[in-house]
């Protein structure tokens, strides 16, 4: 909503300052987006007084001024103008001003006589359109002084942000009222010369679907008023103005609409703007002579209909819209925006103001389904003031006499199912409740008065009897008025020092300490972390689609995580990033049949340098390779899901959990790489929130252990592991670990076969091993190896 | 120091130029290697003093005592004394790089959400999530929003699903905000509640430097008998004051949320101007940081709460946009960014 400073002045009957104004209205839930200097290129334009005037010595039309510009500067401008005088006073705009025209002026010689600026006309001020001479101001300001101040043309244009329950904020008088309620102070409508209070006095009622509208100028036989069940109108209020000139508005009216970005028009599309940008009514002219079949009627659209709109298109309608309809067909879309056929025009000498009240919620419908919003359709859609159409009829008739002339031939009122505003009751116990201090009724019911409420009654039982104003929709509970209790009030004199307060008794989701942990486990091991969108391109034809996405790259929920970290290895390698070592923890999504089922997960990727790069490697340090990718998997399962174990399975590593299903897996993956790249290796784990049980204690040992290298010749057909199960079953009892320590294929073994060696350590808790007892496990070991899997020692 | 001319003393002068560039433990050891009373290089020689010719014994005398003081003044020099890099003869030069390992780091957005959810822990929060599938009965109608209402156009929804007859809660949506959680918990149990509200939300905006499809929300709730607005205010300054500085300004102006009421915005003092007027602020001096408000009496109600005993409040913030704001990040974009050379930047330092 777009304010104008000097309106609301007009209000108030006080000055406003920018700098009072913008925290007070913030203070009361209206921020401002923007404030705008209005006619700011009119600032250094000044008052100057011609004090010497002289014939040009070469030209016959022109004189030579000594102008007094202020601050006992004079400057000399030479000036074609016919109507220049002695002794008065014009807007000087000096050297290096820009006209609103465009024009910036230099310092010159018009027929070998200096001239340093100018006197200017209206039309060059963009003031008016009268360019016949000077601008001669009536006033005893001295020279120097800023015109906009002796114009009264200086302005600020407040872009406020309204929220969407205020509708009454979208008029000056809503905002000059709230303004009224912080600085207790009196408002009012501001007075327009040439208006009559009693204009319009009354408003003929009509409590039924119609009424009939008196003849009247080019309406010979009348006008019916109706309003058809089933319609989003409630209450229709219209007039008949004849004889009406049409032509541009007088210039407080255009200052006005500028002042707020609206572009003047005529005098009747005008009055119209003026009176929703005052009270938040909108209201439609149409031309009295183009409205057929002497009706207008507010009903649904039929099936097909099409209305040529004043936006300069065709649409077709639905039945579920209401429009505005003459005998022949729709005339407006009600609540959105008119029909071109009816429109007002330069012939036009007979005017039909209507006033309507539209259903917020049907309106919101119908533009939406047009894909529209005009300032109607804005207003209309939070809610107008349902009692105040009479008052902003007559306003729009008062004005349209004002300003186009014309004669009042009838006002119609046709509300069909009058009703009240609503009755709301508010308690002070409610109130300290809510809010934490206390508020005697006394202060309540000031709040509510401020805010133009009735208070009808003041029960002894400690509530106020509310009826709240029409204009404030969004009043229908008793917390809304709480609110306006504590708005009016100011949220800045609330106390701010904490009371006690009982602690929760939530307990932290397991599922958000399973990812901390897991976070902390992967940043150790070099990894970053990052967070990518959950939503993208289709992984699978079992994706879940988004109906309504923006745009394709962003039209399925991610199956898995893993994708998108390949995307980003490949964004590293564009950018000649090898090392790449990335892990997200997020959402993961599966089509199922009531609605999609949502896993979290832990992903990563690594792929480049093992380490960064060291001297010590001379410029050969070894890639990412499988072994570190299972150590990583493993230290993540025993992170994330504790309860599965790591096995080989196809070329893969899997998580399986002690049920079969599988919680993970890490493998090679193929992406889009250049020929420096290194392998791609990534895993994708579900995180399983349960906590992972403690150790239990077991006291460290005290006797020194033993420790045997065996090198052995291992078939590839037995598995390193079988090999290490077997020493553990056939060591059992003191064969406290086993690890493999190297592996040789080559000369001198098998073919089919590789060299493994592996240190295997002996303990016994409570006495230290003699060697001849570690002889006899090695053997045994070796024993058993041979005869279960074939493996031999390398000799 | 010059030669001595005995070759038996000027064999050790190169070990005396190094000793200033030995460790602790190798300084120990040279001084015994030279000095020291039994095996000491230099002791050794002065023993032999006695059996020398008179001549030899006063001028080789001299000089061992020379290069014993040059020895006693080099040990005695303090760590670190000498300056620029040294190169030795012993083949450990240490000027030459360590020995680097990767290094991770969070995201900034998770980072900032840990701090939030720590501040609140420590005033007796606990850690909620919920789904991000929703219906719109969760997402909005349980919290409050009125039906075909300009209030809905602020959360441009994506829908799963385009008609309610999949579940009896409406179509399905992805949650537009972190606050169906707020009736999740409610539901879960009776009051108190006093929970902060991580997650993923969802509009249906353009991926464009200040917009995204999805984006990290953390949210809270109190509700207990006796909260009141001045405790919202209280506790939410209280944070502001502890994740921002003592110092920084805080106000509180009314807003409008339809699943609070009364509802407010949270300002802070600009974080890049002080209050001064800037761009980035407007010129207003303030920063909008958080929305916040009492539970609205529909809330607690649809949440089967009793809404006459009990009120609270509620709040919600993005934590991406503080993150923007600390690391001056001007697009939303490189939050979800996987450039290692980003993430090693803004991972290097913390708050």
């Amino acid at each position: 909503m777009n304010v104008s400073r000097r309106w609301l002045e007009a209000f108030l009957n006080r000055p406003l300052s920018v700098g009072d104004l913008v925290p007070r209205l913030a203070m009361l839930g209206l921020p401002a987006d923007a404030v705008e200097p209005v006619n700011s290129q009119l600032a250094p334009v000044v008052v100057g007084q011609v004090v010497e005037l002289t014939p040009h010595p070469n030209a016959d039309r022109l004189s030579i001024c000594q102008v007094d510009v202020g601050g006992g500067e004079r400057r000399q401008v030479v000036t074609g103008a016919p109507n220049v005088a002695l002794g008065a006073r014009y807007p000087f705009a000096g050297l290096g001003v820009t006209l609103p025209n465009g024009l910036t002026l230099e310092k010159r010689k018009l027929r070998g006589e200096v001239s340093e600026g100018m006197l200017c006309s209206a039309d060059e001020l963009g003031l008016g359109h009268d360019h016949d001479g000077l601008m001669t101001l009536a006033t005893d300001a001295p020279a120097g002084t800023p015109i906009l101040e002796v114009l009264g043309l200086g302005d600020d244009r407040l872009v406020l942000d309204v929220s969407p329950m205020r509708g009454d904020l979208l008029g000056h008088k809503g905002i000059a009222r709230e303004l009224a309620a912080s600085l207790k102070t009196p408002f009012r409508l501001p007075a327009v010369e040439g208006t009559d209070p009693a204009v319009g006095a009354s408003i003929r009622r009509v409590e039924s679907g119609s009424g009939l509208l008196a003849a009247g100028g080019a309406l010979g036989s009348g006008l019916e008023i109706a309003v058809e069940p089933g319609s989003s109108c409630r209450r229709f209020t219209a007039a008949i103005i004849e004889g009406v000139k049409v032509g541009p508005s007088p210039e407080w009216l255009r200052r006005r609409l500028e002042a707020v970005g609206q572009r003047s028009i005529n005098n009747l599309v005008d009055v119209t703007n003026y009176v929703m940008l005052e009270l938040g009514q909108p209201l439609h002219a149409y031309d009295g002579a183009r409205l057929r079949g002497g009706r207008l009627v507010a009903r649904l659209a039929s099936a097909g209909e099409k209305l040529a709109t004043l936006d300069g298109t065709d649409r077709t309608l639905g039945p579920a819209m209401t429009v505005v309809a003459d005998g022949a067909g729709a005339v407006g879309v009600a609540g959105v925006l008119g029909g071109r056929d009816s429109e007002v025009a330069d012939g036009t000498t007979t005017v039909v103001l209507e006033a309507a009240f539209w259903d917020p919620a049907e309106t919101r419908a119908t533009r939406r389904a047009l894909g529209i919003a005009t300032e109607a359709s804005q207003r209309f859609e939070r809610g107008t003031d349902l009692w105040g159409l009479p008052d902003a009829l007559r306003r729009a008739i008062a004005l349209t006499l004002a300003v186009a002339g014309g004669r009042l031939v009838d006002a119609v009122d046709v509300w069909p199912v009058p009703s009240h505003p609503p009755r709301v009751f508010v308690r002070q116990q409610r109130v300290r409740q809510i809010v934490g201090i206390d508020l005697s009724l006394a202060a309540i019911e000031q709040t509510m008065v401020a805010i133009g409420a009735t208070v009808l009654a003041k029960p002894d039982d400690g509530r106020l009897a509310v009826d709240v104003p029409g204009w404030r929709r969004d009043l229908t509970t008793e917390i809304d008025l709480v609110e306006e209790v504590v708005r009016v009030y100011g949220y800045d004199r609330l106390p701010d020092d904490l009371r006690p307060y009982r602690p929760g008794v939530q307990v932290d989701a397991p599922s958000e300490l399973a990812a901390a942990r897991v976070r902390k486990g992967l940043v150790a091991e070099g990894l970053f972390e990052v967070v990518l969108l959950p939503i993208g391109p289709a992984t699978s034809d079992q994706a879940v689609p988004v109906l309504n996405p923006l745009s394709a790259d962003h039209g399925f929920l991610r199956e898995r995580l893993i994708p998108g970290l390949v995307r980003q290895v490949e964004a590293n390698w564009a950018a000649q990033v090898r090392d790449v070592r990335l892990f997200e923890i997020g959402t993961a999504f599966r089509a199922e049949t009531s609605r999609p089922a949502e896993t979290t997960r832990v992903a990563a990727v690594v792929t480049g340098a093992r380490a960064p790069a060291h001297w010590s490697d001379s410029g050969k340090t070894a890639d990412v390779d499988w072994w570190d990718l299972k150590g990583l998997f493993e230290r993540v399962i025993s992170l994330a899901n504790p309860g599965a174990s790591v096995q080989v399975e196809s070329g893969e590593l899997v998580a399986r959990l002690a049920t079969g299903g599988v919680a993970g897996r890490a493998h090679l993956v193929s992406a889009d790489a250049p020929p420096w790249a290194g392998p791609v290796f990534a895993f994708e784990v579900d995180l399983d929130p349960v906590a992972p049980a403690p150790v239990p204690f077991a006291p460290p040992p005290t006797v020194p252990a033993s420790s045997r290298d065996l090198a052995l010749v291992v078939p590839w057909s037995v598995a390193a592991e079988v090999v290490m199960a077997e020493m553990r079953k056939s060591g059992a009892g003191l064969l406290e670990s086993v690890a493999v320590i190297d592996e040789y294929r080559g000369a001198g073994i098998a073919e089919g076969a590789r060299s493994l060696a592996f240190r295997l350590v002996f303990r016994r808790r409570e006495k230290t091993l003699k060697d001849n007892e570690v002889d006899s496990a090695v053997n045994r070991i070796r024993g058993a190896l041979e005869k279960q899997l074939g493996v031999t020692l390398r000799n | 120091m010059e030669p001595t001319g005995y070759p038996e003393l000027d064999a050790l002068l190169p070990r005396l130029a190094v000793v200033g560039t030995l460790g602790p433990e190798a300084l120990d050891a040279e001084r015994i290697a030279i000095l020291g009373r039994k095996q000491g290089a230099l002791t050794a020689l002065l023993k032999t003093l006695p059996d020398l010719e008179p001549d030899r014994r006063k001028s080789f005398g001299a000089a061992v005592n020379r290069v014993k003081q040059a020895f006693e003044a080099a040990f005695d020099q303090p760590a670190g004394g000498t300056t620029g890099p040294t190169t030795t003869t012993t083949g450990l030069d240490l000027t030459m790089p360590g020995r680097g390992r990767w290094i991770g780091a969070e995201h900034p957005v998770t980072r900032v959400t840990a701090e939030i959810c720590d501040i609140f822990k420590s005033l007796g929060f606990a850690v909620a999530v919920g789904p991000d599938v929703e219906d719109e009965w969760m997402n909005f109608f349980a919290l409050n929003f009125p039906t075909n209402h300009p209030a809905l156009d602020a959360h441009d929804t994506l829908f799963l699903s385009d008609s309610g007859a999949e579940c009896e809660g409406g179509r399905l949506v992805l949650r537009t905000h972190t606050s169906p959680v707020q009736i999740r918990v409610m539901q879960s149990g009776p009051p108190p509640y006093r929970v902060v509200i991580p997650g993923m939300v969802y509009r249906n905006d353009p991926f464009d430097p200040s917009h995204a499809p999805a984006f990290a929300q953390i949210e809270g709730l109190a509700v207990d008998e006796g909260i009141g607005m001045v405790d919202l205010k209280a506790t939410l300054t209280h944070f502001v004051r502890r994740f921002f500085s003592a110092t920084t300004a805080v106000r509180f102006r009314p807003s409008y949320f339809p699943f609070t009421e009364p509802s407010a915005e949270l300002d802070i003092e600009c974080q890049l101007c002080h209050g001064s007027g800037c761009p980035a602020c407007k010129h207003s001096g303030w920063m909008e940081i958080l929305g916040c408000g009492m539970v609205h009496p529909n809330v607690l109600a649809n949440a089967g709460v009793d809404a006459e005993k009990y009120s609270g409040w509620a709040f919600g913030m993005g934590p991406g946009r503080v993150a923007m704001n600390r690391y001056g990040l001007p697009d939303i974009r490189y939050l979800y960014s996987g450039d290692m050379r980003l993430l090693r930047q803004l991972g290097g330092a913390g708050r």
